[in-house]
């Protein structure tokens, strides 16, 4: 059987039929073909999935899209401004060096936004913590940590 | 994922009909454990009720005597409200160590009760508060709550409708986290409601659970030093590749006497 | 002359696409009448498997076709190749068992490849693989390299009764054993080394097509090496022809060398996508990565220094029972052996080495190279044991370092590497001033006030990147040859294009091979594009493992640029009517030496390419170069680690509260890079000391760390801010003078953490990982043994 899922992702409407089971990453991956938001486990902890969902930052492979129907999506790919300017998260993850392969990287961008959200000038510290929803296998996190310390000052100005 | 109808909820009467009908229908709150398990083959509802639009459901009340929190209340949303912190800080601080900032911004506080994982944080407090969970059909104590491994006293087609905590005079939690999962190992909340003291231990056993020894020294005497020698017994406690029975039990009096230290604070 | 870009932290070129979620990696791709795959996996870890029943699997929705090993022997396809033979102390070959790209008879680890179901949908080849009806007899099953060999393990290989592989010897023992009996101390230690699972985070991922048109295949695939995969697959595996045969590997999301080997998966989709004649997709879940790729480590080794009265080493033996799987994977044959033994004189003058290994096979997933591949564990060995004789001499272990440091370069160690240059006491001394030593009492005593326990440990390593030369490596073996191949393509507008066998997945080529190029050619790196990663595109390749791409993939762009310079000198001459001799490239311009006359590069480009004014007797037209580099030698790059721990001994946890790495990579191109290449390997190793640790039920042989809720990975939380120095010493053989960088941090951290840890707890040795539980037991065990 089929289901109809109806939401907002990066500001523009979508809509489709979709098999019940759909987890909302499928949908966005399969379906909107938006593949900047990654799978990079199937036990809901390695954070490369994570997009926001009406403000907050979700992990999408562990939610049915159907979850998500009515709701305001942004993906990595809704974060930069038109004109291609890098939000500054992006922006201080590339000055710093927050990113090797690229493959967690949206997810932790996503996430590293929310953080910033919540915690407007958080400690080294308190980023690390912050951060155990999200695996990153390349950069040892100290840039990354970095990155966000840099946006979180960019972010309040 | 198996296949499975789904559908919303319009209300709790209406999602209690469709579970009293169909007895493999599953309610989804947050979906953080019931997905993560339908994900993995491990879940296969016949039916999926989606509680997400039940507005009522959802909702943070609090006065000088009890907190109530709604049962699609989100662990961000406990974590981060005002009410919570002023009345019962070591709820929302419990509820800021749940999983992940973006697993908080999902999962609820009833669908962690309903799912009474042994190594969940809430069932923690709500035995350690002497809190009341409130069903669309009763409400049960605490005491009466966990039965057992995943196991409640919810009946078929009961659904929990929001947490009633009492506020207590003193309170604090300490979890050891497991390294890779970050559920606990061993989570020990200390509530000291000015008449008795609770010690509610998560993690280290099939269930969560109290321990009398603990709880008589504190009302005797509520300082750290009453707990920090009284050793649980590791029989019965879980034994697995993180940490075998004696460590949890161990760990359970570092815990014990690390709340007593915070909530004294 | 401008800035030059070597040595620039310039940023890099593949971000922006990275962070805009537009990179393209395997999963990424859908082409027109996909199908998708499943694998059917032995849920057993070793057992017969008596049927195969499809019927009802056949039958289900959306179903396109199912394969089993059956259907593959029957198309003769071959199973997967080793690529390095080793021969062992009896001059017999290894034991080479047949690994067949679906299992055949018998299932030999949990996760085993049994069949593929393919389907339209992934859910729907789901599905239907539980409908296929697998009969099964369990068998006993070994899963530990220390049990493979006991009287009555079960045989993993008829081949191979005592599941030994070989049985390997390196050094001069009757020397060895002859210094070990005149020594003043000998320190000993016995442990092992913890079988690692590389998870890089993007899974493993594979989507082949076929095209009945021209009868040719692509095949995109998460690889760090491509045109290796093409090589093995046509003409071992599928015996293809190889020209039919594209292999792409595009955005790649992490390897460490997990993504090097020719997978069964791969060779099935690739086959299977002939058979049904549509393309084939399979992306691992983690569930999969965890049992099916191929894991790291796992030692058991004893090891031994002889010293004498002031500390000087005298003699090292070392034997290892090293574990392969239930298979050979691509290079698991040489990780314990040539990658291993080799680098047991670390950074000392140790005259005699002996070392044994024999490598056995169990029912779990193969092992392989896992980033540092054999070094690491050969830095183990090495600053374990010298950390714990400078501890049992009341030795401070700076001291017995520099003791016994090599001071003269080249230095030939006793186990068979020359090592062109270092200057280990620069590192060392770097290390010990950052890391502030001198200072560690204090932070010791004030730490005990508080009811912690703090440490320090050790480690100074030494690595060798870029196996070479070929010949060399082939008379030890070796099944492949270790050049790289690059091309440098100058456009008529003199923009570039740059192609090489290296791959990138993380290591950022795009930027560091421009920087490279820029500066060679004397022209802004916007207008250089590096392409990897595609069979179709580049002319050969052998990819990126053990810290190879800058020493051999660069050298062989820079070889290449360098003959472009050479033809453009004299399309030069040609154009300002001067004598080939006399014209000059410098600043990205030709010029008549000791005159104002020159041409800019892209006038000589456009020359080149409009060939009017041009000595086309002479001469051909265009301007493209493309260059193969067989490195002389390895290079060595070394380093000083210095790890400060603190230990909470109620709780057994530990915070890692400074950990300083001063490396010597020769050469660095881009700072940058090169720090974080250093960051991630330390918290890998960092990893492998204290959170990660694969393991397998004995009894079942179920990998019981088969998720991230058991598996522990190590999170931003785990590690602390790196303190990071370089000293340079120009690696002699490469006109670079680089050395790589890729694994240094894996290779020297655990050691270091472990040297730490021991320290803190005032015990010898504790097993890795040294999870709260384990260091609480020896908190536990040293109190009891202080109160006796
Ligand atoms: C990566 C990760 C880390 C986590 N870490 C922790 C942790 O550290 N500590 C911890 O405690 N938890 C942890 N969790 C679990 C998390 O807290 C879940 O949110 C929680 O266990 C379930 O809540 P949910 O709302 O997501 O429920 P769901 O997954 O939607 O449902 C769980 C079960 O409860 C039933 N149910 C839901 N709502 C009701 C209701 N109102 N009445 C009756 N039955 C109901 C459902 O039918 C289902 O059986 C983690 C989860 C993940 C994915
Ligand atoms: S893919 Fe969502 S958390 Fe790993
Ligand atoms: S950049 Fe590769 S996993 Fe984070």
């Amino acid at each position: 059987m089929t289901v109809k899922v109806s939401l907002t992702v990066n500001g523009k409407p979508a809509s489709a039929e979709i098999e019940e089971r759909t987890l909302l990453v499928n949908f966005i991956r399969d379906t909107l073909r938006l593949t900047g938001t990654h799978v990079g486990c199937d036990t809901a902890q390695c954070g490369a999935c994570t997009i926001h969902m009406n403000g907050r930052a979700v992990k999408s492979c562990n939610m049915l899209a159907m979850q998500a129907e009515g709701a305001e999506l942004v993906t990595i790919e809704g974060i930069a401004k038109a004109d291609g300017t890098l939000h500054p998260m992006q922006e201080a993850f590339r000055q710093h060096h927050g990113l090797q392969c690229g493959f967690c990287t949206p997810g932790m961008v996503m996430s590293a936004i929310d953080l910033v959200k919540n915690f407007p000038d958080p400690s080294e510290e308190l980023i690390r913590e912050q951060l155990d929803g999200n695996l990153c296998r390349c950069t040892g996190y100290h840039n990354i940590v970095k990155a966000i310390k840099a946006a979180s000052q960019t972010m309040r100005s | 994922m198996y296949s499975f109808d789904y559908q919303k909820a319009k209300s709790v009467a209406d999602a209690a009909k469709v579970l009293a009908k169909d007895g493999d229908a599953k309610l989804l709150a947050g979906g953080q454990s019931l997905i993560a398990a339908m994900k993995l083959r491990l879940a296969h509802p016949s039916e999926v009720i989606d509680l997400g639009t039940i507005k009522e459901l959802s909702g943070i009340k609090a006065d000088s005597k009890a907190v109530a929190i709604g049962a699609m209340t989100r662990h961000a949303e406990v974590a981060s409200s005002a009410a919570v912190k002023k009345a019962i800080p070591a709820l929302a601080s419990l509820a800021a160590g749940i999983g992940d900032r973006m697993v908080r911004n999902m999962g609820t506080i009833g669908g962690s009760l309903a799912n009474n994982d042994p190594a969940a944080d809430y069932p923690a407090a709500v035995l350690a508060l002497g809190a009341t969970v409130v069903t669309n059909k009763r409400k049960i104590a605490a005491d009466e709550f966990f039965k057992g491994m995943y196991e409640t006293a919810l009946q078929k087609g009961e659904i929990i409708t929001s947490v009633s905590f009492p506020v207590p005079k003193r309170a604090a939690y300490m979890k050891f986290k497991n390294p890779a999962s970050r559920y606990a190992i061993v989570g020990v909340f200390v509530a000291d409601s000015g008449t008795g003291v609770r010690v509610a231990v998560t993690g280290a056993g099939p269930s969560v659970f109290r321990v009398a020894a603990m709880e008589k020294a504190l009302a005797a005497k509520f300082a750290p030093e009453s707990v920090a020698s009284i050793a649980v017994p590791e029989k019965g406690l879980n034994t697995d590749l993180h940490a075998k029975a004696d460590y949890r039990a161990h760990l359970i009096t570092v815990m014990a006497r690390r709340a007593v230290e915070a909530a004294m604070k | 002359m401008a800035t030059p870009y070597i040595g620039a932290s310039i940023k890099r070129k593949e971000d922006y696409r990275f962070l805009t979620g537009a990179g393209n990696y395997t999963d990424d791709v859908a082409l027109p009448r996909q199908t998708h795959a499943h694998f059917v996996r032995s849920p057993h870890a070793h057992a017969k498997i008596k049927s195969i029943r499809k019927d009802k699997a056949l039958k289900a929705p959306g179903v396109v076709a199912i394969f089993t090993g059956d259907d593959l022997a029957g198309a003769k396809v071959n199973g997967l190749p080793c690529g390095w033979l080793i021969t062992d102390v009896n001059g017999q070959p290894m034991k080479e068992p047949p690994h067949p790209c679906l299992a055949q008879g018998k299932a030999r680890y949990v996760g085993d490849h049994v069949a593929i179901v393919i389907a339209e949908s992934y859910q729907q080849a789901r599905d239907a693989a539980e409908l296929v009806k697998v009969e099964y007899e369990e068998l006993p099953a070994v899963v530990r390299a220390g049990d493979a060999r006991k009287e009555g393990a079960p045989a993993v290989h008829d081949i191979a009764p005592d599941n030994t592989c070989y049985v390997w010897g390196l050094g001069d023992k009757a020397a060895v054993d002859k210094a070990f009996a005149g020594a003043a101390h000998v320190t000993t230690l016995e442990f092992l080394n913890n079988r690692l699972i590389p998870n890089a985070i993007e899974p493993r991922a594979a989507n082949a097509s076929y095209s009945r048109a021209d009868d040719s295949y692509t095949l995109y695939v998460a690889s760090q090496n491509p045109h290796v995969e093409r090589l093995l697959m046509t003409a071992f595996v599928l015996g293809l022809p190889e020209h039919k045969v594209r292999v792409v590997a595009p955005d790649v999301g992490g390897g460490f060398g997990s993504k090097i080997y020719l997978y069964a998966e791969d060779v099935v989709c690739t086959w299977a996508s002939k058979q049904i004649n549509r393309p084939v997709k399979w992306t691992a879940d983690r569930s999969e990565s965890f049992v099916s790729d191929a894991h790291g480590r796992d030692h058991v080794t004893k090891a031994e220094l002889a010293l004498d009265r002031e500390g000087r080493f005298l003699a090292m033996r070392v034997t290892t029972t090293a574990n392969m799987g239930a298979y050979l994977s691509t290079f698991a044959s040489c990780i314990p052996t040539i990658l291993y033994a080799t680098l047991l004189a670390g950074q000392y003058t140790t005259p005699v080495i002996y070392a044994e290994v024999t490598a056995v096979f169990t029912n779990t997933a193969p092992v392989d190279a896992y980033r540092g591949a054999g070094r690491p564990e050969a830095t183990y060995v090495v600053e374990r044991l010298v950390e714990t004789a400078a501890r049992e001499m009341k030795m401070s272990p700076a001291e017995i370092r520099r003791r016994n440091f090599i001071k003269t370069f080249p230095y030939q160690t006793p186990v068979a590497l020359l090592y062109d240059t270092g200057n280990y006491e620069a590192t060392l001394a770097e290390a010990l001033r950052i890391a502030d030593v001198a200072g560690f009492q204090g932070r010791k005593a004030d730490a005990a006030r508080r009811g912690k326990l703090r440490g320090l440990g050790y480690s100074c390593y030494i690595e060798a990147c870029g196996i070479a030369p070929s010949n060399v490596a082939g008379a030890l073996g070796a099944r492949a040859g270790l050049f790289e191949a690059g091309e440098v393509r100058v456009h008529p507008t003199g923009k570039v294009t740059v192609f090489t066998g290296s791959h990138s997945h993380g290591q950022g080529h795009e930027t560091t091979f421009g920087q490279v190029v820029a500066d060679r050619l004397g022209i802004p790196m916007e207008d250089i594009e590096i392409v990897h990663g595609d069979t179709g595109k580049i002319l050969f390749g052998m990819g990126t493992y053990g810290s190879r791409s800058i020493a051999v993939g660069g050298t062989a762009i820079v070889k290449a640029a360098d003959k472009i310079v050479a033809k453009g000198k004299k399309i030069a001459a040609h154009l300002m009517e001067a004598a080939e001799a006399d014209i000059e490239f410098k600043d990205g311009a030709f010029v008549v030496r000791g005159t104002d006359k020159k041409k800019a590069f892209a006038e000589v480009s456009l020359a080149a390419y409009v060939p009017h004014n041009y000595p086309l007797d002479k001469l051909e037209p265009g301007l493209n170069e493309n260059a193969f580099y067989d490195p002389a030698n390895f290079t060595f790059p070394a380093g000083s680690h210095i790890c400060e721990i603190e230990v909470d001994p109620d709780t057994g946890t530990v915070s890692i509260v400074n950990f300083t790495a001063v490396d010597d990579f020769g050469k660095i191109i881009n700072p940058m890079i090169v720090e974080g290449q250093v960051h991630g390997g330390l918290t890998q190793g960092i990893g492998q000391a204290l959170t990660e640790g694969c393991h397998y039920d004995k009894e079942s042989g179920q990998l019981v760390t088969g998720s991230y809720l058991d598996y522990c990975m190590p999170r931003a939380d785990d590690v602390p801010a790196f303190k990071v120095g370089t000293k340079e010493t120009p690696c002699t053989h490469n006109p670079l003078g680089v050395k790589g960088c890729g694994e240094a941090g894996a290779i020297g951290a655990p050691a270091a953490v472990m040297n730490a840890l021991t320290d803190a707890l005032g015990v010898r040795d504790i097993e890795m990982p040294a999870t709260p539980q384990r260091i609480w037991r020896a908190c536990q065990e040293s109190k009891m043994k202080k109160a006796a």
